[in-house]
């Protein structure tokens, strides 16, 4: 367990693409040992991916290893020969990326795929590497493994192929696997599986494993040892436990803070103000310093070095803070994990939308006259009701269709049956211009903030577009007026009227779809995963603005999401929904505290929560 | 998956019966048969007898569309649409302005023509994946820089001068090969060397860079760096991994044009007197035979919708997406 | 008086539109980057540095006029010559007015046959001699034949000289702004350097072409002794009709047929689909030839329409550019399809739905400058794709009418000399410089457009030099 693996030290890597050039990793030191998971925790753009591209220095065309060593066993992998290098690669080191769907040649079989490590780096020959390729695939959980061997990439679910990119990784039986963001272009029932078998095959072999995510959850599961990345360089590296227990960096402090749960429905969720700082700076002051609520004078002045706040010879925790530095280590959590009050459960008063077995089926045509031989039942039958100013989230997995039916609500997608019924009145049955006149009351905020606003328009003119298609204000000065307004209303400064969708960050985008949709002044919003492109600090900023403009305007969503973390803080309603179909439905408290149906009780059990660790420090604390 | 291959098939219908109606409009319609007539008489010779009596010698004297003088079937038969345009569908292409029977110029010419459109069909493919591919694996150094510079240089050549500059070179000066001409024995290879050779080259530039991009495209994919994260070689990597991929949208693209080879190339085959379907264009183009020009509109749609056929076939036979479905 | 050929109007139509574009585009940021990118780019700025001399040339050479004639008509008015000039003509007058009776070399003083000439003889009698005559103007003004060398090295060199005086004098403007090392190194955000060498290259060979051509045929003159650079400036406008008009007749239905197929799907899209494969499926050359012999039986037929063979020669031109229009479309449609199919799925498509924005107003504002860098990018790559098609069409004989001057009319009447001995090089060879240096540089622009604009194909375009 002592034995060190890989020792990296000074690692900075940098990209040179149109314009200045990135320190995408400016100084990293890490040591994984044998047999443990090394996790690096960071948000998007933090440079995790980076350094693992540099370790396997497998880096796009346009970066550089600028300093640096990186030592397998006391071999310097950065100063070996490409041709010694790619024997080391697949070899002693091993990487599964995010994308299974995109990571595997789409046309060679997978058999051969995996075929391939294997007459690559060990001496089986002939018949012994068809067996061991089927043994491979079975060792990953996929059954039927001698068939699957000869089927392509596109024949497999995105939960085998990942399966299927793990066998290969670990064909050559590796020392070290670097796992980029595994799980998460899954769905959360299969990445409970993925890092189950990851768990499982590290039992066995013996391995290390170097997990990169942005989720906590999962790093309090897998993980030995953390490593927290921020802005191209790591602020904190601790154990597991200590980690969990007792964060010392103020951004480790802040991750955990912003994660949504149950315990915090009442109050707000925890911000982290600001962005990260573009990384073609060098920087002479704390990186976080722009974002850390205890920054002071020191910080903005010199760039803060290790200090140890935690115990341990071998490996204590460390982190890059001046305050900690000053002020030794900080206590266990707390503010984040006051329970809040007992939520407000309003009286249900009479529904502003009541949905009534809407179904939206689409059909399937096959043979030589596209003949209909069937349908793809994406929506079957879904009930359900949203008073004013509730918000009602409908839970589910990709391909369950929920978005399906959140757009076959608003009637931008036409229901095959059922009935929609908005304010007393039925939406289904309405003329194309009667409809255009009610437009304006239910509204839509969509998941991708890059691809809801059109690039070439202004934020002014992607404002007033609703409000003059739909009337809602009579005349220019007045739509101005309120363009002024809604910007006010989502936080965002005056002069981003005149400016275009690109010049701002993705949070902010969301913002600005919001005001887009609050514009036209509606009573109800689809939030079709309004937060999942969105980084955790962000997304509490959004959740926040979401809840108080519900507070200040009476609002009620229909809060379409994946993420159980999030209906918990947000939710009144819930219904949770599968193949097509509402399965469970309630009080949010009901449905999440004693889920009745089992596959609302498997997609509870297959979040990983930090909440097991945050008990086990409750109970060391008290 | 034979489903899809018979509709796309019977898709083929309602093209060809537009292409039919588009010919019969420009050169029947747009061109009234008086104005042939005119045409084929010369100036001097214009009387309204002598425009009736070619009119009537030709054909031309019956209605367009229905024939009200004539008696059951004949009705529809007997007219201008019928005689000139739907017995196109049955490769019924009429007599020439000299009389002789296009179809069976069409039967002895389109064998010249393929002998050297084949050729420099698959001689330009191979050619040209072989440079992409020398330009994508050494990407980014002069040698692809340099490369990318001579394709632009190459593409920026009217074909006109790769044909005039080869038979100036190699058979007016070097004296290597007969500067035109053609012969069906076993010596026709000294006459289709040259044609060959330079429909080959004067392909390079575009088809090079092009199948280039196709290559870089590919290289920047995801499953790139998985074979190369588990310790393939590059060259395993660009051969096995990239050219696979890669060759999907260039064959499938390559081969919708496999049936117009038969149409032979105008311009090469003008220039070196190659008895193909390609100079009896031009010859009917520059006599103003219009029922040649029409019949080779024809033939060319038919071809080419066999193309678009063979296009949707070879996806499926190379892409493993397409075939399993 | 002045007269405004089709081609003529729909070229300064094309003019006004590009300077209101460039107007558009500065108050744009989604445009004003990536041209930002085009006029970082060394080659793409020293393919427009040739771009721009080309246009020169084509503009003057648009501005079309009927001079009058020394005698009044019957009632006293003006009376016009039937011949159609352009202001470059009349700048270029020694180039057209020095017309040879044959062929004759590059700056040859004799034409390039023998013919039997009458010469004196001794005591009075006339000899039949076979021998090279003295050219009507190519080295008229020489006393001595023998001192032709020195003349043109003189004239040479005077031009020369002029050229690197204007080119200094185009330095000292740059080094004003830039210091002289930062230039050329590369210090600049535009490519002066590129571009200085560009300017360089031009004004060393124009530089003692303009001081010759007066005097001499600086690139021989053709069969009916016309001075072949004068043939050779005369195609450029040719070619720019053809490269741009064609663009222009077929933009409208590429940009609203592709749009409303990838919207509005369903039948509308399938009745497109079906037009554009009815087009498609026919080869372009025949269905060109199929236009033009129509379009050629009816000129004919209505001779008298046009007051002189110049406007006759024109609306063959035009009807060119229309079928080359026509045969066209069908490419940029089929992309603006596809990728508006993609658009109508994105967000901000369904969010305009959501407020029940009309599709008209959708596709205006929300489709159509979403996919005008294809169309941007398209427009530069077919260009000079369509020259190169002009010259192949002419020599089959649907090209451009027989009358007009142009590349492809150039190498056609050219080509029969082939096999003269010894060769007749220099009409090819002028056609063949002229063309490709305009492709080339067209190309070269093309690909810097096409970086700049999409970013998916940068590692496919060119690298910066």
């Amino acid at each position: 367990m002592s034995e060190l693996l890989l020792r990296v030290q000074g690692l900075k890597t940098v990209l040179y693409g149109a314009g200045e050039p990135v320190r995408a990793v400016d100084g990293i030191d890490l040591e994984i040992r044998r047999g443990e998971t090394f996790a690096l925790v960071g948000e998007s753009g933090s440079g995790k991916s980076m350094t693992a591209l540099s370790i396997m220095r497998l880096l796009p065309e346009t970066g550089r290893i600028a300093a640096g060593t990186v030592e397998l066993e006391g071999t310097d992998l950065l100063a070996l020969p490409e041709a010694a290098m790619r024997v080391v690669r697949g070899r002693r080191v091993a990487m599964i990326f995010q994308e299974p769907g995109t990571s595997l040649n789409p046309v060679l079989t997978v058999g051969y795929q995996i075929r391939e490590v294997l007459q690559r780096h060990t001496p089986l020959k002939g018949a012994a590497i068809d067996a061991r390729v089927v043994e491979l695939i079975e060792s990953v959980g996929i059954p039927d493994a001698g068939r699957r061997a000869t089927a392509y990439p596109f024949q497999l679910s995105g939960g085998m192929k990942q399966r299927v990119m793990i066998a290969m990784a670990l064909a050559a039986g590796p020392d070290l696997l670097i796992a980029d963001e595994p799980t998460t272009a899954l769905d959360v029932t299969i990445q409970a599986q993925i890092l189950e078998l990851l768990r499982d095959l590290q039992k066995k072999t013996g391995m290390s494993m170097l997990l990169i995510t942005h989720d906590l959850g999962i790093v309090s599961q897998m993980a030995q040892r953390v490593a927290v990345m921020y802005a191209g360089h790591l602020v904190e590296v601790a154990d597991r436990e200590r980690f969990f227990s007792a964060p010392q960096h103020p951004y480790s402090r802040k991750l955990f803070a912003a994660l949504p749960d149950a315990g915090k429905r009442g109050g707000e969720l925890s911000v982290i103000k600001g962005q990260v700082p573009p990384l073609t700076a060098d920087f002479r002051q704390c990186r976080f310093a722009e974002r850390c609520d205890f920054a002071f004078e020191r910080c903005f002045r010199e760039d803060p070095g290790w200090t140890r706040t935690g115990p341990g010879p071998d490996h204590p925790q460390i982190v890059r803070c001046h305050l900690r530095e000053e002020k030794g280590p900080a206590g266990a959590m707390d503010e984040a994990q006051a329970i809040a009050a007992a939520a407000r459960e309003a009286a249900t008063a009479k529904p502003l939308l009541s949905v009534r077995d809407l179904k939206v089926h689409f059909p399937i045509r096959k043979g030589v006259l596209r003949r209909t031989v069937g349908w793809v039942k994406a929506v079957d039958g879904v009930s359900l009701e949203i008073g004013a100013g509730r918000t009602h989230a409908l839970v589910g997995e990709s391909g369950s269709g929920k978005t399906t039916a959140g757009k076959a609500i608003l009637q931008l997608i036409p229901a095959t049956a059922g009935e929609v019924v908005f304010d007393g009145v039925e939406l289904t049955k309405l003329a194309r211009g009667e409809l255009r006149a009610r437009r304006g009351d239910f509204q839509i905020i969509f998941q991708d903030p890059y691809s809801s606003l059109n690039p070439r328009m202004r934020i002014a003119d992607i404002l007033s577009e609703g409000m003059t298609a739909l009337g809602v204000e009579s005349g220019a000065a007045a739509r101005s007026k309120r363009v002024d307004e809604l910007l006010e209303q989502v936080g965002l400064p005056r002069d981003s009227r005149e400016r275009y969708p690109h010049e701002f960050s993705g949070g902010q985008r969301q913002r600005i779809a919001i005001a887009r949709a609050l514009a036209v002044r509606p009573r109800l919003i689809v939030c079709d995963e309004p937060t999942s492109a969105l980084d955790v600090s962000v997304q509490a900023q959004i959740l926040n603005l979401l809840k108080s403009l519900q507070r200040d305007l009476g609002l009620s969503y229909l809060f379409i999401t994946h993420n159980i973390a999030v209906v918990e803080y947000l939710a009144h309603e819930v219904s949770v929904m599968y193949l097509g179909r509402i399965v469970e439905h309630g009080p949010a408290r009901q449905v999440l505290e004693s889920p009745a149906h089992p596959y609302t009780q498997a997609l509870l059990a297959a979040v990983p929560s930090v909440a097991d660790d945050v008990e086990k420090r409750g109970k060391r604390d008290a | 998956m034979i489903a899809y291959i018979v509709r796309r098939a019977l898709y083929a219908i309602p093209i060809l019966i537009g292409v039919n109606l588009l010919t019969f409009f420009l050169f029947f319609k747009l061109n009234t048969p008086d104005d042939m007539a005119r045409l084929q008489l010369g100036a001097r010779r214009i009387t309204a007898e002598a425009v009736e009596r070619w009119k009537a010698e030709h054909g031309y004297d019956k209605p367009t569309w229905y024939n009200d003088r004539a008696t059951g079937l004949a009705r529809v038969t007997s007219t201008i649409f019928f005689e000139k345009s739907v017995r196109l569908f049955v490769f019924d292409f009429g007599n020439a302005d000299d009389g002789r029977s296009i179809r069976h110029e069409i039967s002895t010419r389109m064998w010249p023509s393929l002998a050297v459109q084949l050729p420099v069909f698959l001689v330009g493919l191979a050619v040209n994946i072989t440079f992409a591919l020398l330009m994508a694996f050494f990407r980014g150094t002069y040698l692809d820089f340099w490369g990318v510079v001579l394709c632009v240089a190459m593409m920026s050549i009217s074909s006109l001068f790769y044909i005039i500059g080869g038979q100036y070179v190699f058979s007016k000066i070097w004296n290597l090969v007969p500067i035109s001409g053609y012969s069906s024995g076993p010596d026709a290879f000294k006459f289709l060397v040259l044609p060959v050779a330079i429909g080959a080259v004067s392909g390079i530039g575009s088809g090079a860079r092009w199948y280039r991009t196709i290559f870089l495209e590919e290289i920047g994919k995801d499953y790139v760096r998985t074979a190369r994260a588990k310790g393939l070689a590059e060259t395993v990597v660009m051969f096995r991994h990239v050219l696979k991929n890669g060759l999907i949208p260039i064959l499938t693209g390559a081969v919708v044009v496999i049936p117009t080879l038969f149409l032979g190339a105008l311009i090469t085959e003008s220039f070196f007197g190659i008895p193909g379907l390609g100079s009896y264009t031009i010859d009917a183009i520059q006599n103003q035979d219009f029922l040649v020009v029409r019949s080779m509109v024809f033939l060319g749609a038919v071809l080419y919708i066999v193309g678009l056929l063979l296009t949707d076939i070879s996806y499926t036979v190379a892409d493993p997406r397409v075939r399993f479905e | 008086m002045p007269v405004i050929l089709w081609t003529d109007a729909l070229v300064f139509v094309l003019v006004a539109a590009l300077a209101l574009y460039s107007w558009y585009a500065r108050r744009q940021p989604h445009l004003r980057r990536p041209w930002g990118r085009v006029t970082q780019s060394a080659a793409g700025m020293a393919a427009l540095v040739v771009l721009v001399v080309y246009v020169a040339i084509g503009l003057l050479d648009s501005l079309h006029y009927r001079p009058a004639l020394d005698r009044k008509g019957e009632r006293g008015e003006t009376a016009y010559s039937t011949e159609v000039r352009s202001v470059f003509d009349a700048l270029a007058t020694p180039l057209w007015a020095h017309r040879e009776r044959t062929y004759s070399a590059p700056l040859a003083t004799r034409a390039f046959a023998r013919e039997t000439l009458d010469v004196p003889g001794p005591g009075g009698k006339t000899l039949q001699v076979r021998e090279y005559p003295r050219l009507a103007w190519g080295g008229a003004h020489l006393k001595e034949e023998s001192d032709r060398g020195r003349d043109i090295a003189l004239r040479a060199a005077g031009g020369l000289a002029v050229a690197v005086l204007v080119w200094a004098g185009l330095g000292t403007l740059v080094s004003r702004r830039h210091s002289w090392r930062a230039v050329w190194s590369g210090g600049t955000g535009f490519p002066w350097a590129a571009v200085l060498l560009t300017a360089g290259a031009l004004l060393a060979l124009a530089g003692p072409m303009l001081a010759l051509c007066g005097y001499y045929h600086v690139l021989g003159t053709d069969k009916v002794g016309r001075d072949v650079l004068y043939l050779a400036m005369k195609s450029v406008r040719t070619a720019l009709v053809i490269g741009t008009v064609t663009t222009l007749m077929l933009l409208p239905f590429a940009i609203a047929l592709g749009i409303m197929a990838g919207y509005f799907r369903g039948w509308i899209d399938d009745v497109i689909q079906f037009v554009y494969t009815v087009i498609n499926s026919i080869p372009g050359v025949l269905l060109i030839a199929a236009f033009i012999l129509l379009a050629q039986v009816f000129l004919d037929q209505h001779a008298g329409l046009f007051p002189t063979s110049v406007q006759r020669a024109d609306v063959r031109l035009l009807v060119l550019c229309g079928v080359l229009g026509i045969t066209g479309w069908t490419t940029l449609a089929r992309l603006l399809r596809g990728e508006t199919l993609k658009l109508r799925e994105l967000e901000f498509v369904q969010a305009a739905q959501a407020f029940g924005v009309r599709d008209t107003r959708i596709m205006t504002r929300h489709v159509l400058p979403n996919v005008m860098h294809i169309v941007l990018i398209s427009l530069a790559i077919d260009f000079s794709g369509l020259v190169l098609a002009e010259a192949v069409l002419s020599y089959v004989g649907v090209g451009v009418d027989p009358s007009m001057i142009s590349f492809g009319t150039m190498i056609n009447a050219a080509r029969l000399e082939m096999s003269r001995e010894p060769m007749v090089w220099w009409t090819l060879g002028a056609a063949f410089v002229f063309m490709f240096a305009l492709v080339l540089a067209a190309n070269l622009f093309a690909d810097a457009v096409r970086d700049a604009f999409d970013p998916r194909t940068r590692v496919g375009g060119l690298l910066p030099v």
